[in-house]
């Protein structure tokens, strides 16, 4: 009888020991956690404050908060040094982007259905292509790329830089969707095709509302890939008219850095923004597509 | 699906097959031929053998330069990309507050990071007189000179690529979070610590995602461009003149096109290599859960 309340003390010692040390721990954690996430986001507080800031003052301080706040960094590089403002190579980022997008969800999709749910000769090679282009280092191909663009005339226009794609060429889509298809239960497209609905009916009906969220995550990733993408434009756009955002910023960096710090930080900020608009709108896409394909970037 | 001719699921892929035929197989065939000749565009490609390699070998000092920096660039990079993801990984992982906010914030660089922008802001933040010299200096420090140093001036490139550990840091997220918590109970019963659960039950398990990163974020590191193009322009003195820059320059701006081929397949047989080993290796240390294994 008498030794039982002195374990527990001893216990109770123990438990209280463990609780400090966990709290401890936790709060380690945390500080870290807050530390490099000030890290990770201070750079963005710092030049969205500093795109509202005298030229002066963007060398002069590191704080981010504009002593006098001022909006003209982004009427003057709205303007450029061009005969077009910054509407227009937004608009040619759309232009580019929407094709991009709507060709890649259609092809990724119907690719992905054929890949999942159907047998056919040389399905299995057909297949172990989709990984290795997934490995396939685009740098190989960009020069025969390039040329065969040039010689079916399609230079100097958005057509190769969204035509591939509408053509299921971002293997890394096609594979996610075959993913998520698998994980799908086929039971209601057989129903579907025992009441006569045919392969391609089952596909816009029944496959594809169920796919939806996987469709919505690559369609928000080739927006953020298509909007950061520089070295496409670089090779194939050569006339400012046509210029995306991308090239836009890289062209007035050229022109204007010598003396116009804050246009350029104003116009990086609005270049950023569409992307982190739809991030913010739609960050639960991001996290499930990414845990479910894996991703570059 | 029964009735169906045994080509009907052809015609689905047939988008991708064309696709493939057309913007990857063919380019990937041509650039191999386009590497043993002389091709300037205005004239038909010359055939001239392993001139191209062997210039490459032998006499291209620019190209000595550019392969140990982007080797340099790469095995800095990758490394300390993964470890940090991972870490931060295990971090978030503990039964945390906030996670959610935590995963945003170290998530929206990997978002934004690709752009021009950012690589513009890179080139702010990193100037001598830039954010992070001025808080050096309130802090104490000396000014580093980030850019102007060609010691320095691939680390402050490979600093980008750091700092878009999100990605990476999810997907382990996601395999650290489906990792079985009873081991953990039966293994702390046993009387293991929290390393050596860590080193023994998680870090097995999670093998499979270490692989998977560890591939992509190779070979997207080999093809890193718009950070050193944007930032440095490769200099200064070449020393983050990584070889996609290089094929840049020779393929479209001095319109070298056999040459700059040869550089591609150099830098593409360099990757494959080195994917090689890993999937080699990957038999004796990435971890299938039994029936998993495919």
């Amino acid at each position: 009888m008498t030794a039982i309340p002195q374990i527990s003390a001893d216990t109770l010692a123990n438990m209280e020991k463990q609780r400090r040390r966990a709290r401890v721990s936790s709060t380690f954690r945390y500080s870290l956690l807050i530390i490099v996430g000030l890290i990770m986001v201070y750079p963005l507080v710092w030049m969205f404050g500093a795109s509202f800031k005298t030229n002066a003052e963007i060398f002069s301080s590191p704080s981010f908060w504009p002593k006098e706040p001022t909006v003209q960094g982004y009427i003057d590089g709205w303007q450029t040094s061009t005969p077009y403002t910054f509407a227009k190579f937004f608009g040619n980022s759309m232009l580019i982007i929407i094709p991009k997008m709507i060709g890649t969800a259609i092809s990724c999709t119907l690719v992905a259905y054929g890949f999942a749910r159907f047998d056919f000769p040389f399905k299995k090679i057909i297949f172990s292509t989709v990984i290795a282009t997934l490995l396939l280092p685009n740098v190989v191909t960009r020069i025969p790329q390039y040329l065969l663009f040039r010689d079916i005339g399609w230079l100097d226009s958005f057509l190769p830089l969204w035509v591939p794609s509408a053509l299921a060429g971002d293997a890394f889509f096609v594979f996610m969707l075959i993913q998520f298809l698998r994980a799908i239960p086929r039971d209601m497209e057989e129903a579907a095709r025992v009441d006569g609905a045919n392969t391609l009916q089952t596909l816009i009906y029944i496959v594809v509302p169920m796919l939806m969220p996987a469709l919505i995550s690559v369609c928000l990733f080739q927006f953020m890939w298509t909007m950061n993408d520089f070295l496409g434009p670089l090779i194939y756009l050569s006339s400012v008219e046509n210029y995306p955002i991308s090239l836009a910023l890289k062209l007035s960096i050229d022109t204007t850095e010598a003396f116009a710090w804050n246009q350029i930080l104003a116009m990086s900020c609005l270049a950023l923004a569409p992307s982190l608009f739809v991030f913010f709108m739609a960050q639960k896409y991001f996290i499930e597509g990414i845990s479910t394909g894996g991703v570059k970037g | 699906m029964g009735g169906d001719s045994k080509y009907l699921g052809l015609w689905y892929v047939a988008p991708y097959v064309i696709g493939l035929l057309l913007f990857t197989a063919f380019p990937f065939v041509a650039s191999f031929y386009l590497s043993f000749t002389d091709y300037d565009l205005l004239s038909k490609p010359e055939w001239t053998g392993l001139d191209n390699y062997k210039k490459l070998f032998t006499r291209d000092r620019t190209f000595d330069k550019s392969l140990k920096v982007t080797l340099t660039y790469v095995f800095m990079t990758v490394p300390l990309k993964l470890a940090f993801a991972l870490f931060i990984a295990v971090i978030l992982n503990y039964r945390l507050r906030a996670i959610g906010l935590f995963r945003t914030a170290f998530y929206v660089p990997s978002i934004l990071g690709g752009s021009i922008a950012i690589a513009v802001l890179w080139r702010y933040i990193f100037a001598d007189t830039g954010l992070v010299n001025m808080m050096l200096e309130g802090l104490g420090f000396e000014a580093v000179n980030w850019f102007g140093d060609p010691e320095n001036a691939l680390f402050t490139i490979s600093l980008l690529r750091c700092w878009q550990f999100g990605s990476a840091m999810v997907i382990f997220l996601a395999a650290l979070q489906s990792v079985d918590k009873s081991l953990y109970e039966a293994a702390s019963i046993d009387g293991a610590n929290k390393w050596q659960l860590f080193r023994y039950i998680t870090l097995p398990l999670i093998t499979p995602v270490i692989f998977f990163n560890l591939i992509m974020q190779t070979v997207q590191a080999f093809q890193e461009f718009n950070g050193p193009y944007i930032i440095t322009e490769g200099g200064p003195l070449k020393s983050t003149y990584l070889l996609p820059l290089y094929i840049y320059d020779k393929a479209f701006k001095s319109f070298d096109m056999g040459y700059a081929s040869a550089i591609a397949w150099v830098l593409f047989v360099i990757i494959m290599v080195l994917t090689s080993i890993a999937f080699w290796s990957s038999k004796k240390w990435v971890y299938y859960a039994g029936d998993k294994r495919s």
